[in-house]
């Protein structure tokens, strides 16, 4: 099929085959770097640009290689723009919201896959439906609400929003985990006399760990990446989280392209290391194990 | 099969039943999911169901999340909709004033502009994202050294925040430093430096390209997932009749897949319609307004017009088209699938 000159009809099939299949082999390994390079090739030129000299970074030819390299944009971000703040205020809003998050969705994911409720279809396409609201829509409510409760610009008030917002993925996550689980589990529980809660924690909890860390891990990133809420209900760098700050980002005179790529590096690389260590649980929950594992 | 079973989780789905059963387009499946819990092979043969006891105890271990899912949306979505009737400031007050916003709305070319912007994005950027997402899960379906690193890589634009996203973009295709200029200049694609967040011709298609970035590992992975449901047989049989890779992908793989990849696409469709934060943070709408979206106008109009009944307003205004392009994909769906059952 390749495009084999004429004069070679004397090559034997063999051959041709071979040579057949390693064009074939090439082709595929071009595709893979390609597929690669694509996804990975602007991060790392934010890698590589968080270490280069501001002169470097303003000259007409980009250097590839922070050769040489310095750490002055590291520094600034903790010094001078304070970034640690973010960080320890991303940190506390998206833990508490994930860990209450997937409590609320353990329990009810549970009642929904294993338990007689009237009605459950219409609560899960219920629940899913809610999940596809835009957030502008969502937005002034749960503004007013918070100004009345006192709760703007606090991290309860940032972090009890979005405890509801990433329920619904955490439920859908779940669903397809808790249902996977066979019956009789909980047979053999009522059985031996577990009660329906003794049930959850001791039989389906433990086996259901993978799903519960996929949910986890989707409810943590959503939350640690979710910008519009936190733009509007935090005002001050107290309780401002790591996308805020990251979109203030500026400087009197010029962009600080090294400074941002340098908080880009530091709030990300967390995330790419979640990616490249759970992997395999990361594709599983996005696809809510229709991936057999 | 077990294609994107957030919709329709019965128990032919799982997993380990679809295994044993050649997926079949006669039973295409796409059944919404109420009868799924409640059908019969699956009905969970607990000792206690026909006593209150379990029925009760689910209702209270549901009920703290369905309070927390609707406090923070059925709530602020109902209360938004009564808000756009209003004439309401954050300090002032508000009074119900009836159908001004709407006729405001109606006649207000920013409005209309930006939602013929969002409306453009959202579909064009996911054709492009589907198109590249069968490609990127048709490498990643095969099986090759290194494959668990390839699939790592591919994940890390979807884990990556989305205003991370916007700068790094923002620094890639600077109008001065930037190293997609560089590029473009030096394989002579271009005569000189292009300021593509700067120039309304080209910010919203660099906005659409980062959006594209970001977000085609998600729909390669539910391409992916679905991938993995397509019977190895079907494609081997296939090859022997002689059919070109092409004419196997097209006529064996795309109508197994197809369900999954309009599903997805929907998912994609409703979420690049809200965009907000790439615009925002990149060109917070300009230049010329070429990349205000449904959403940083909305939100502009919320928080720094403080005009929170039109805004609200245009917020009703996404939010209803959202719906509508849900309802929309979910009556081709089943009319297209009911035809093939029928």
């Amino acid at each position: 099929m390749t495009a084999i000159p004429a004069p070679v009809p004397a090559a034997p099939a063999a051959i041709r085959a071979r040579r057949r299949a390693l064009t074939r082999r090439m082709l595929f390994r071009a595709a893979v770097t390609a597929v690669v390079l694509w996804s990975v090739a602007p991060f790392l030129w934010q890698l590589s640009t968080s270490f280069q000299r501001d002169r470097d970074l303003s000259s007409v030819t980009p250097h590839w290689l922070p050769v040489p390299g310095t750490l002055e944009h590291y520094r600034a971000v903790f010094t001078d723009y304070d970034f640690s703040k973010y960080l320890v205020n991303s940190v506390i809003v998206t833990v508490t919201a994930t860990a209450i998050g997937l409590l609320l969705a353990a329990l009810a994911t549970y009642a929904l896959a294993r338990l007689p409720v009237p009605g459950k279809g219409v609560v899960l396409a219920v629940v899913l439906g809610l999940s596809m609201f835009p957030q502008i829509s969502i937005v002034v409510p749960l503004y007013l609400v918070l100004n009345s409760l006192g709760l703007l610009d606090t991290y309860t008030g940032l972090s009890g929003s979005y405890v509801g917002l990433a329920l619904p993925l955490m439920i859908f996550v779940l669903y397809a985990h808790f249902r996977s689980l066979p019956t009789q589990l909980d047979e053999a529980a009522a059985i031996d006399g577990a009660g329906l809660l003794r049930t959850l924690r001791s039989v389906i909890l433990p086996l259901a760990l993978p799903g519960i860390a996929a949910a986890g891990m989707l409810g943590f990133i959503t939350n640690w990446n979710e910008f519009m809420l936190a733009l509007a209900f935090t005002s001050s760098p107290e309780h401002q989280t790591v996308p805020v700050g990251i979109a203030g980002f500026q400087s009197q005179y010029f962009v600080p392209w090294g400074d941002m790529a340098a908080a880009s590096v530091v709030v990300t690389l967390p995330l790419v290391l979640i990616v490249v260590l759970f992997q395999r649980r990361i594709v599983a929950g996005i696809t809510s194990g229709a991936v057999k594992q | 099969m077990g294609h994107l079973a957030f919709f329709h989780r019965t128990p032919g789905h799982s997993p380990l039943r679809g295994k044993h059963r050649a997926p079949s387009l006669e039973q295409p499946q796409l059944t919404p999911g109420p009868e799924g819990p409640d059908d019969p092979r699956r009905r969970v043969p607990l000792r206690e169901s026909s006593s209150a006891g379990p029925r009760l105890m689910g209702i209270v271990l549901l009920a703290p999340a369905l309070a927390a899912v609707l406090a923070v949306s059925l709530y602020p979505v109902l209360r938004t909709l009564w808000l756009s009737l209003n004439d309401a400031g954050f300090s002032t007050g508000s009074h119900f004033t009836g159908t001004p916003n709407l006729s405001r709305l109606l006649g207000d070319d920013l409005f209309w502009n930006a939602w013929w912007r969002t409306v453009a994005f959202a579909f064009g950027t996911t054709l492009v994202e589907t198109a590249l997402g069968i490609g990127f899960a048709l490498v990643l379906h095969q099986s090759f050294r290194g494959r668990g690193w390839a699939r790592a890589a591919v994940l890390i634009p979807w884990a990556i925040p989305t205003v991370v996203t916007s700068r790094m973009f923002g620094w890639i295709f600077d109008g001065q430093s930037g190293v997609a200029n560089y590029l473009l200049t030096r394989l002579h694609l271009t005569d000189g430096y292009i300021n593509f967040l700067g120039d309304p011709h080209t910010a919203l298609a660099t906005i659409g390209l980062a959006d594209i970035w970001k977000t085609t590992p998600f729909m390669a992975l539910l391409v992916l997932a679905a991938l993995q449901t397509v019977p190895k047989e079907l494609g081997e049989s296939a090859k022997i009749d002689g059919a070109s890779p092409w004419c196997t992908f097209r006529s064996v793989t795309l109508p197994v897949i197809a369900p999954a990849l309009l599903i997805a696409a929907l998912i994609r469709v409703l979420d690049a319609f809200r965009v907000f934060d790439l615009p925002y943070v990149l060109t917070g709408g300009g230049p010329a307004d070429s990349t205000e979206t449904l959403s940083t106008f909305g939100y502009k109009t919320l928080f720094s017009g403080l005009e929170l009944g039109y805004g609200s307003m245009i917020a009703t205004a996404a939010f209803i088209t959202e719906v509508l392009i849900a309802a929309g994909f979910a009556y081709y769906l089943s009319r297209r699938y009911r035809a093939l059952e029928g």
